[in-house]
């Protein structure tokens, strides 16, 4: 084996482009996965525009785009639907996932554990490529003739069968997007499993740790179905099969080619198959994060750390049975509906008992309104709301009049913009110093924070209203209809308040490549953390630890009766308590 | 698996030879019952139960799967769990009116 | 020899009692079993959504097929054969059985290729029915992963055999998980060959 050990050895390109280290793979996919965000967000910016102000031309910047997206500054309507749907799709399989599970997982999780890497470090370098080359091929789709994927996120099939060349490059994406990530869950899991520290059980892991396990679960049994389904929508887009093309269909008034005896809800079940437990992909890995960052700022042990730990678990099991909740209108009869009914509602106690038990350890905390914090903080209320305007629609009855309105928009955006990605800011803000030995901007920091929450907010809350109004969603011209056109007024105010918040992510952008120069210098632990990242270097070496670190305690020993520090980290000996910070 | 004795390898090749006369006979089996031509459902139920028994040969013998690891059942028992599930529940939900 | 000192490369877990490659491969295959699931529940699905489903040997050619299978089962015997001689420390026999192993393997794949040239021979493509559309998606993502068997195996009886000199205990291990992923194939098939070809 020609493996060199010593980073002084490995040339630049084998120590930072291909990488086998988990540290750097990990800064790799959350710095990748921030710019996927910040274009993802970008293309929202603009679809924005469109819906405020209907038919008019785009200011400024209008006149840059070709005459197959903008004539004259105005969007044409097969552009709008590519920015939706490479939007979702953008924002979920590139953005969110990668810096969530990618991101963080890859870095802190081995940390967290006391290993000295991920078990399988090769399989690591190519799940990063194999989504770096995923994404690429996403964004290149923007220039085929036809543009890229434009029937919504969810690709449902006659339309996305008959759609342009960008669909295909879509579903080929899709390809290297689900075997990066089968690559990397299977990583996690045996890591998870094998490369625990001495004296670290499952039941001393952090939060955090469980989420991810949990998580790469989901990915790893999830994904494959709707790979699947992408092979079978490739087969009919390129091999003229009909898995999904009724028999009899006619598209602009020609009788189709295909055989026809295709089934389009096929495609909708493997797909949701996927879909539906990839919402706990995006949400699990926040709640990991915020459990890390609570405890450690209110100097208290998590509340309910076992009822914790069978919560998510449950939440991942159940996760795989509730997906036709998102088929309730087609037509499948009130027994299986009232299944899929009960199984939702189900699935909802799991997740309030997370959320409850996060709240409950503020509760006689010492608490420390860091910049992580108040973005964990905010998570609480804000997920809250998304999980609690989920209820209507989990139940069938209701779901007749909210599915494909704004009202289903506002919920999942709740979950994952004020719910998720504030959970990742206050990742980032929090294990910043870990990866660079640097703290960030505790001013740019507030700043970055009130405004997002506040135009975060006004963007997403009148969606609400909008959907009760009865406002579909994915619709080009917003006032269409006569019934949409009163709350036509919300969509001006929704649009002022995305562009509002994309300057308010100014000063992250600012704060986190500025701070890399400029920003404060730290030791190995800036927050007195007590879980075992914060005893290795700040930024850990390769093999993390100079010697294997053996764990003594459970992972929120914070203000233990009697000790002289308030917090104890996981691997101080026993009676070597009131050591001073750090060893 | 590499602990295993020379004596305990020979001893399993013993068995893997069976396992394979097994297979094969199975297999002409399986052919023999669908010259019979029987009606759909039980056609269905014989060809699946003689491939499920044929699976379990494979899975139990040559995958080692018999003196696995309880680790390992857990996780494939998540699997199959799911697979089941996936089978059968969008013919069921589009079936059921 | 350990990558930065990662631990149960070779040694089982003390705890656990596998090896990481051995919990890895298992874990990819329960993802393949989902993989050939969503499959297998498009064929469901499809097929209980006519009245008129064709007979797959009134279609297909059951004696070709039936040969496959014996050739796959073979295989799988040639393939644990393999690992089996390792473990028991002959080098030589290991790799008599693996290039076995690989020359069924590629005989598999030689007779679904003349089964494939006989269907597009008399215009059956994939988009002539749904029963063709499926069973060419089928056997084709399976032959596909035959073929990456094949591949996988080539490089254990090449390159990768080097590791015996250094590290005999790794090489059979990872041997022993090309044969986990080579056995699975094989019970694909065992599953795929009465579904398609018999019903």
């Amino acid at each position: 084996m020609s493996d060199k050990h010593d980073s002084h050895e490995l040339p630049f390109w084998r120590k930072y482009i291909f990488s086998q280290d988990h540290k750097v793979i990990g800064i790799q996919y959350a710095v990748t996965g921030l710019l996927f965000l910040l274009f993802g967000f970008s293309l929202m910016m603009v679809m924005r525009w469109q819906l405020a102000y209907p038919g008019q031309p785009l200011p400024w910047i209008g006149k840059f785009f070709p005459e197959t997206m903008m004539i004259g500054g105005i969007m044409l309507p097969e552009f709008y639907n590519q920015l939706g749907a490479m939007h979702g799709t953008i924002m979920v399989f590139l953005g969110v996932v990668p810096l969530a599970v990618g991101g963080f997982g890859n870095f802190v999780l081995p940390l967290q554990i006391g290993a000295p890497d991920m078990a399988f470090p090769k399989l690591n370098m190519m799940s990063y490529w194999l989504y770096f080359i995923g994404g690429v091929i996403m964004i290149t789709s923007f220039f085929v003739p036809g543009g890229a994927a434009q029937s919504g996120w969810t690709s449902y099939p006659p339309l996305s069968v008959i759609a342009p060349t960008g669909q295909t490059l879509w579903l080929i994406g899709m390809a290297f997007l689900i075997n990066s990530s089968l690559l990397g869950s299977i990583n996690f899991i045996v890591t998870t499993v094998q490369l625990r520290a001495d004296g670290m059980s499952f039941f001393r892991l952090p939060f955090f740790v469980w989420a991810q396990f949990v998580t790469s679960f989901l990915l790893l049994l999830a994904f494959p179905p709707l790979m699947a389904a992408a092979v079978l929508q490739l087969m009919d887009r390129l091999a003229g099969s009909s898995f999904f093309m009724p028999s009899g269909l006619v598209v602009s008034g020609a009788v189709s080619h295909a055989s026809g005896g295709g089934n389009p809800l096929l495609w909708q079940h493997l797909f949701w198959f996927l879909a539906h437990p990839e919402v706990y992909v995006l949400v699990l890995p926040a709640m990991g994060i915020v459990g890390e960052i609570i405890a450690c700022n209110s100097r208290k042990p998590l509340y309910g750390y076992k009822a914790l730990v069978y919560s998510v678990i449950f939440v991942g099991f159940l996760s795989f049975i509730v997906w036709a909740h998102h088929m309730f209108l087609t037509g499948m009869g009130t027994k299986m509906a009232a299944f899929f009914q009960i199984t939702t509602m189900i699935i909802s106690i799991p997740s309030v008992v997370i959320l409850t038990t996060l709240i409950l350890s503020l509760w006689g905390g010492s608490i420390r309104f860091s910049v992580p914090m108040m973005f964990a903080l905010a998570f609480l209320p804000m997920f809250g709301i998304g999980g609690l305007t989920g209820l209507p629609l989990g139940l069938a009855a209701a779901d007749i009049y909210l599915h494909d309105t704004y009202y289903v928009i506002a919920h999942f955006h709740y979950v994952v913009a004020p719910g998720t990605i504030f959970a990742l800011f206050a990742g980032v803000y929090h294990w910043f110093p870990k990866a660079t030995g640097r703290k960030m901007s505790e001013t740019l920091g507030k700043i970055h924070f009130w405004f997002s929450l506040i135009f975060i907010n006004g963007v997403f809350m009148p969606m609400f209203i909008m959907g009760l109004a009865g406002v579909s969603r994915r619709l080009y011209d917003p006032i269409q209809y006569a019934h949409a056109q009163p709350t036509q007024p919300l969509n001006v105010f929704i649009s002022m308040s995305a562009w509002l918040l994309g300057l308010a992510q100014i000063p992250f952008i600012l704060n986190f490549f500025g701070s890399l120069f400029f920003g404060k210098k730290v030791n190995e632990n800036p927050w007195g953390a007590t879980t075992l990242e914060w005893t290795a270097p700040s930024p850990p070496p390769h093999g993390n630890f100079s010697t294997p670190p053996h764990v003594y305690r459970g992972p929120y020993e914070y203000s233990v009766p009697g000790q002289k520090n308030d917090f104890l980290p996981q691997s101080l000996p026993a009676g070597q308590a009131g050591a001073p910070e750090g060893r | 698996m590499s602990e295993l004795s020379h004596e305990e390898i020979r001893h399993h090749v013993k068995i893997y030879i069976r396992v394979f006369t097994a297979l094969t006979i199975l297999t002409v089996v399986t052919v023999a019952v669908s010259y019979l031509h029987l009606p759909l459902w039980p056609a269905i139920t014989v060809a699946l139960l003689i491939a499920l028994f044929k699976g379990s040969l494979v899975a139990a013998f040559f995958m080692h799967l018999f003196q696995e690891k309880r680790l390992i059942f857990v996780v494939l028992a998540l699997a199959v769990f799911f697979f089941l599930f996936l089978l059968l529940l969008p013919t069921l939900t589009s079936g059921l009116r | 020899m350990s990558t930065a000192g990662i631990r149960f490369i070779s040694k089982p877990h003390p705890v656990t009692g596998v090896t990481n490659s051995k919990l890895g491969i298992w874990c990819f295959l329960a993802s393949e079993v989902m993989l050939f699931g969503g499959l297998f529940s498009a064929y469901i699905m499809l097929r209980t959504g006519t009245a008129d489903w064709p007979r797959g040997s009134s279609l297909l050619n059951v004696p070709l097929a039936t040969l496959n299978t014996l050739v796959l089962i073979t295989s799988s015997v040639t393939m644990v054969m393999s690992w089996a001689s390792l473990a028991m420390k002959d080098l030589k026999k290991y790799r008599m059985y693996m290039a076995f192993t690989i020359l069924l393997g590629l005989a598999f794949l030689v007779i679904k290729g003349f089964e494939y040239a006989h269907k597009f021979e008399n215009h059956h493509f994939p988009s002539t029915s749904t029963f063709y559309a499926i069973y060419f998606t089928l056997t084709g993502l399976h032959g596909l992963h035959v073929l990456g068997g094949i591949i996988v195996n080539l490089y254990f009886l090449g390159p990768g055999s080097a590791l015996w000199k250094t590290n005999p205990d790794q090489l059979t291990g990872r041997v022993e998980c090309a044969g986990l992923y080579w056995h699975f194939v094989d019970l694909v098939w065992i599953f795929l060959f009465p579904v398609l070809y018999l019903l």
